[in-house]
């Protein structure tokens, strides 16, 4: 689970939202002269990285407005969020050290551990 | 070599202080060069390599694994059987696979701790007891065993359920396979293993593909982190990582990757008798042999393969089985996990050849695989021997994205996707 920065309505639980898969798929305009294979590829066909995916979600809970979203499904850490139309922003984001992103023998998914900043509010304390 | 397990050698070992027991299967190291690897050693990669050896003779095969044997998905699921699918091609592998279940202790020589305790599909409104009476007749139609009970019947069988009308879903009948039950993930996975590498399979582990080489359109090798290893056929049965691993070969499939979430509570004495599933209000519960009460629900909506998931989903979870069992609301949970799940947009696996000669896919299995390991080892061992799917397996392939000819199986999957 985690916080989705609505380009409306500001950070709201992901639980608000709903989901709307892959971002930047457009419909083909030669429809007509596809064949079978292509309109698979369009119908079915996405993509499944395991890393930076440019998707869509909806505000259902709030604003009901769509938006694009650029995150790591290896982390869920949001990069970037812009709006429908806009082109998706360069990102820096990390490269997996291997395919399945986690250690080679060990007790799961390194990547979705939580980092915690252990100097946070110390400080003002 | 391998030792025969026994009630006599149990005795035996009894007064011997256990101290003759051999490892059940080799952890070994890897070859420059097989006629096969499978990648994945979880259930249906385990009983593909199983099978490849016993049914095809092909013995210079490894199986190559991330992490441990049975240490991903087949780890981290519910392990419900079942075989009541609607339409003849899922009915044809799952009852496969069911038909294999039930003599597979014994074939394997390992107690897989198989329990035929039958399993509930309830119904909670008319439009969905008249699905499952459809159903009901599919089945039969197919030879496999199935009746409808109505809510009295769903009590005297599963006495802990709460069939008053005035719940918020109630509970107006169900469906019931009496020969799908459950069993034990790791024992199966280890039973497997044990007989494929007494026929001489390597079972390697520790060991993660990086890269599928290919030359002229045809696989010649795989990069790991233990080295290179040369083979003309390789095998991909790596549940919730399909794509990623499709992706080296150059594949695209239609294939979405989803955690699915699971828990368990705190142990109890026995009160669930069988395996109970709402499509409806979304939970299925059984309760496993040390008396924890096994919860599975949907898959969380976004794809993510971070094995954790949303508490949002959980919540939902555990109202869902509240509604059906009011009496667990005082149970305390002891863990949950999540699982990544290949999501095929008709709900059915893909067990399939690729454009790349060599290169085999066996994935998309969704919420449900386990009940389909023996019988998609089966299927996907005869797939990589022949080059050619058999008649349980052809339909499908990949040609049915693009025909047309989709097995739409989203209300007999029983989880909400």
């Amino acid at each position: 689970m985690f916080i989705i920065e609505c380009p409306y309505c500001g950070p709201r639980d992901q639980s608000e939202f709903s989901y709307g898969g892959q971002a930047h798929i457009s419909r083909p305009t030669n429809s007509e002269a596809l064949s079978d294979q292509e309109w698979a590829e369009f119908v079915f066909i996405r993509d499944n990285p395991k890393g930076l995916f440019a998707e869509r979600w909806n505000h259902a809970a709030g604003c009901r407005k769509f938006f694009n979203c650029l995150r790591d499904t290896a982390t869920d850490k949001i990069y970037a969020i812009y709006k429908m139309g806009e082109t998706p922003p360069q990102i820096d984001a990390p490269e997996l050290k291997t395919p399945s992103g986690e250690p080679a023998f060990g007790s799961g998914n390194d990547g979705t551990k939580v980092a915690v900043d252990q100097t946070a509010g110390k400080e003002s304390a | 070599m391998r030792q025969k397990y026994s009630a006599f050698r149990l005795f035996r070992e009894g007064l011997r202080g256990h101290k003759g027991w051999k490892p059940a299967w080799r952890d070994a190291e890897p070859k420059d060069r097989y006629d096969a690897v499978i990648i994945g050693g979880g259930g249906h990669g385990m009983a593909t390599a199983y099978y490849l050896a016993s049914e095809h003779g092909m013995t210079n095969i490894a199986v190559v694994e991330k992490g441990w044997i049975g240490g991903g998905n087949a780890g981290r699921n519910t392990t419900i059987i079942r075989s009541n699918y609607l339409f003849d091609e899922s009915a044809a592998i799952y009852e496969h696979a069911l038909k294999l279940w039930e003599g597979l202790d014994r074939k394997l020589n390992f107690n897989i701790m198989m329990s035929h305790r039958g399993v509930l599909n309830l119904a909670h409104d008319d439009g969905e007891a008249r699905m499952l009476k459809r159903r009901v007749e599919a089945n039969r139609l197919n030879g496999i065993d199935s009746e409808y009970l109505d809510a009295k019947q769903v009590k005297e069988f599963c006495p802990p359920i709460d069939i008053s009308p005035d719940a918020r879903f109630p509970i107006i009948g169900a469906t019931l396979q009496r020969r799908g039950g459950v069993n034990r993930h790791d024992a199966v996975v280890w039973a497997y293993a044990r007989a494929a590498s007494a026929l001489g399979v390597d079972i390697i582990q520790n060991c993660e593909v990086t890269d599928i080489k290919t030359e002229a359109g045809a696989v010649t090798g795989i990069e790991t982190t233990r080295g290179t290893i040369r083979t003309p056929r390789v095998a991909s049965v790596t549940a919730g990582h399909t794509s990623v691993i499709a992706r080296m070969a150059g594949v695209r499939l239609p294939i979405e990757s989803h955690p699915l979430q699971a828990l368990v509570s705190e142990p109890i004495k026995p009160v669930m008798p069988c395996v109970t599933m709402s499509n409806a209000v979304h939970a299925y519960c059984s309760q496993s042999d040390k008396g924890e009460l096994v919860i599975g629900a949907g898959i969380d909506a976004y794809l993510s393969y971070t094995q954790r998931g949303g508490m949002d989903t959980i919540e939902h979870q555990i109202s869902a089985l509240l509604c059906m069992f009011p009496q667990f609301s005082r149970l305390r949970m002891l863990r949950q996990w999540g699982g990544i799940v290949d999501v095929c947009p008709d709900a059915s696996p893909i067990i399939t050849k690729t454009p790349v000669k060599g290169f085999y896919i066996n994935g998309g299995w969704g919420t449900g695989g386990w009940k389909a390991t023996p019988g998609s080892g089966h299927v996907f061992a005869d797939l990589v021997a022949n080059d050619e799917p058999n008649e349980i397996a052809a339909p499908f392939t990949m040609e049915r994205f693009y025909s047309g000819a989709l097995v739409a199986e989203h209300g007999a999957a029983a989880v909400a996707h």
